[in-house]
């Protein structure tokens, strides 16, 4: 007789299980290990790096990554098929049989449901899967108990949007449904958030599709921070020059509190706005597996780690890579999550190989769009300085101008960065 | 008694086998593997209008960055990026990407104008992109398998003078009609 886990609990009573008998209720073992073992949880724009160059830089350690998805949307780009650039997510969707292919990555998918660090194991919904180094990279969650009014709901009414996927589609369509004259709400939160010049750009994006849509319609900006977080005056030279009639960004407006029925969000709890689309963008955190399994530090939202091998500074022989680390003055983007992963791989192979480990250096790029044909971007190259972060003076830095060399150049870089993922 | 152990500990070096104790200077690796979220795994390039790194000369990137990093040769990123590396990082980096397998791409061509641009090459270009520009003399870059959109964008900055050409080059380029220009660009393409 085989029992699951669920109907075995409810046997036995709530989840107590007998004294001194931990294995007790517990899925089996998935894949025994036999060597050197490196399990990395989320295939997204970390976790997919670190396992294909783990494999690179030393075929003899195994390698598994766990991914609950079996394909991955991404962020980066999602703004253009918002504004509709972009015609489907087809060229922004990924899937790892390559990497299994090419690299002998071991890929499952699976939700990762705990870590149990002391016994180098991770929990997955298929079984546990024990490890000698872990990398975990599952990117963000929100803090939506931030926002009075906020429940399970909320998302589908008032889509983020800030992770890609079936939240990119709803949010196009209620732009495509909402009436020419209707007003679009977006909500900026506090960072630091994933991809600070995020925001902006999709401001930019929506405008143009209301310009081009719904001439008599507007996006209303409610930033909950006292100016523009990134590219600042590059965003307002943009929008001055085509968009002035269609976005009146508001800053210093901190949204805490959401009305399904009314479809409206309060600022500080008074100011009530009306909105017939609404991009609630919540205030984040690392992803739930981080915060659950006792990665956090005291902030309870983000995840301590040695800048110089992204180790855990809270639990032994876990890495933490991507936007739920505390990376110093590297941003929540993707470009630096694929830089970090890489950091982290050449360190990871260094300590399981008991050799001398390698500083750091890093780059971030973020593009951001502002018009079909115009982008901007900010550089930046890094590297370690007292075990901290810190941008190398004289380099990086904003682009002069909207230029339309940057948007074809910024096609090129999507395109290399999600190969680079997958194959 | 804690301190005593401490005072132990520190003078037989026994505390610094912590996981940090020591790191060496990036290695070309580590300082390589950041530009290839742009140029590609060991630059390689997927992107049509992004230049691989792989299989070029040392010379060719390490003056491609000194002129970046000056302001000598236009770019719309790498100035910004160029400067975030000496010299040494810079030769550093310039000969990891040097020694990767040139990246053969499969290009939209016109089957034309390979013809006719192989016919041009050797004698008007021969002389510094030389074996059919899968390399280059001194610090003169390997065009071959090089994307198409790339080199013609390249080109136009030439052209322009917004980027400037060797003047051993440009007393070649300057008589060419814009169509044999062209029908170089898809030959160099087409080699692999
Ligand atoms: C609109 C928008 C635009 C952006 N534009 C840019 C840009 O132009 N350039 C740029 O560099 N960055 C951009 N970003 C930021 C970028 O998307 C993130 O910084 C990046 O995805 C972070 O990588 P990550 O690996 O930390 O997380 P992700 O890429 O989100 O990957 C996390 C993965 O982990 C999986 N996962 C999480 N928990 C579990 C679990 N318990 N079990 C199994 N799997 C799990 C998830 O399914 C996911 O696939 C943008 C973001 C947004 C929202
Ligand atoms: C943000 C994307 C990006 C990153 C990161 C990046 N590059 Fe570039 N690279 C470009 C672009 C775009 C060009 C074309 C010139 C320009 O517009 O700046 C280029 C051109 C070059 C060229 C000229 C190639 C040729 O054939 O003429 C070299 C060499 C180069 N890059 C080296 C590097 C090195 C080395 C790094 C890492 C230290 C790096 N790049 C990082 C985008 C990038
Ligand atoms: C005298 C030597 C010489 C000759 C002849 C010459 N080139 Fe060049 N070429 C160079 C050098 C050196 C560079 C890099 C110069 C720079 O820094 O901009 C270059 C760069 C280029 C580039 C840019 C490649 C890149 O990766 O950025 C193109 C395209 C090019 N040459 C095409 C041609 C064509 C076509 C001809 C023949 C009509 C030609 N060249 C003849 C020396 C030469």
């Amino acid at each position: 007789m085989t029992l699951d886990r669920r109907s075995f609990l409810k046997l036995v009573g709530a989840g107590v299980g007998a004294a001194g008998l931990p294995l007790i209720g517990r899925a089996a073992e998935m894949m025994p290990k036999s060597g050197k073992r490196v399990v990395v949880v989320g295939g997204g724009y970390g976790g997919t790096i670190a396992a294909k160059y783990i494999r690179m830089m030393d075929s003899s350690i195994e390698v598994v990554l766990i991914e609950r998805g079996d394909h991955f949307v991404s962020c980066p780009f999602s703004n253009l098929y918002i504004g509709g650039i972009l015609k489907d997510l087809s060229s922004l969707t990924i899937t790892y049989d390559k990497l299994a292919s090419n690299h002998g990555v071991k890929v499952v998918q699976a939700e990762v449901t705990g870590i149990n660090a002391a016994a180098h194991t991770v929990m997955t919904s298929k079984g546990d899967i024990k490890y000698d180094r872990l990398v975990v990279s599952p990117g963000i969650d929100f803090r939506t108990e931030e926002y009075a009014g906020y429940n399970a709901s909320t998302a589908e009414l008032m889509p983020h949007s800030w992770k890609a996927g079936p939240q990119t589609l709803l949010l196009r369509k209620q732009l495509e449904q909402m009436k020419n004259g209707g007003n679009v709400v977006m909500s900026i939160p506090l960072g630091p958030f994933r991809c600070p010049p995020g925001p902006y750009e999709r401001t930019s994006m929506i405008a143009m599709y209301l310009q081009k849509h719904k001439p008599k319609s507007k996006i209303i900006v409610l930033d909950a921070n006292p100016d523009i977080v990134s590219k600042g005056k590059l965003f307002k030279q943009g929008w001055a020059k085509y968009y002035k009639d269609v976005i009146d960004y508001r800053p210093a407006k901190k949204v805490t509190a959401v009305d399904n029925n009314k479809m409206s969000v309060l600022v500080e709890g008074i100011e009530e706005i009306h909105g017939d689309v609404i991009n609630l963008i919540p205030s984040q955190r690392a992803a739930d597996l981080a915060v659950k399994s006792g990665l956090v530090g005291e902030d309870k939202k983000w995840c301590p780690i040695n800048m110089g091998t992204f180790e855990s500074t809270i639990h032994k022989d876990i890495h933490v890579i991507g936007d739920s680390s505390i990376a110093g003055a590297m941003p929540k983007s993707g470009y630096s999550a694929n830089s970090e992963a890489k950091v982290c791989a050449t360190n990871v192979v260094a300590l399981m190989n008991n050799r001398d480990i390698v500083e750091l250096s890093g780059i971030n790029t973020c593009y951001s769009f502002i018009t079909e044909k115009e982008a901007v971007s900010v550089a930046a190259v890094y590297k370690l300085d007292n075990g901290k972060i810190v941008g190398v003076k004289g380099a990086g830095g904003v682009s002069p101008d909207l230029s339309t060399t940057e948007a074809i150049y910024a096609h090129s870089w999507v395109k290399n960065i999600l190969t680079e993922m997958s194959t | 008694m804690t301190i005593k152990w401490r005072g132990w500990a520190l003078a037989t070096g026994v505390l610094a086998i912590s996981a940090v104790a020591q790191a060496a200077p990036p290695t070309p690796a580590m300082l390589s593997n950041a530009c290839a979220g742009c140029h590609g795994t060991n630059g390689g390039s997927a992107g049509l209008t992004m230049p691989s790194l792989a299989g070029q000369s040392k010379e060719a990137i390490e003056v491609a960055m000194k002129k970046f990093k000056s302001g000598e040769r236009p770019g719309s990123i790498m100035g910004r990026i160029a400067k975030g590396y000496d010299e040494g990082q810079t030769s550093a980096i310039a000969e990891y990407f040097s020694k990767q397998k040139l990246h053969v791409t499969k290009q939209a061509l016109d089957k034309a104008k390979i013809a006719k641009g192989a016919s041009l090459q050797e004698s008007n270009c021969g002389r510094c992109h030389i074996e059919d520009g899968r390399e280059g003399k001194d610090d003169t870059p390997a065009m071959a398998s090089q994307w198409l959109p790339y080199m013609q964008m390249q080109m136009a900055d030439y052209l322009s003078g917004a980027r400037k050409m060797p003047e051993k080059m440009k007393e070649k380029v300057d008589p060419m009609s814009k169509e044999d220009l062209e029908a170089l660009l898809h030959f160099y393409a087409s080699v692999n």
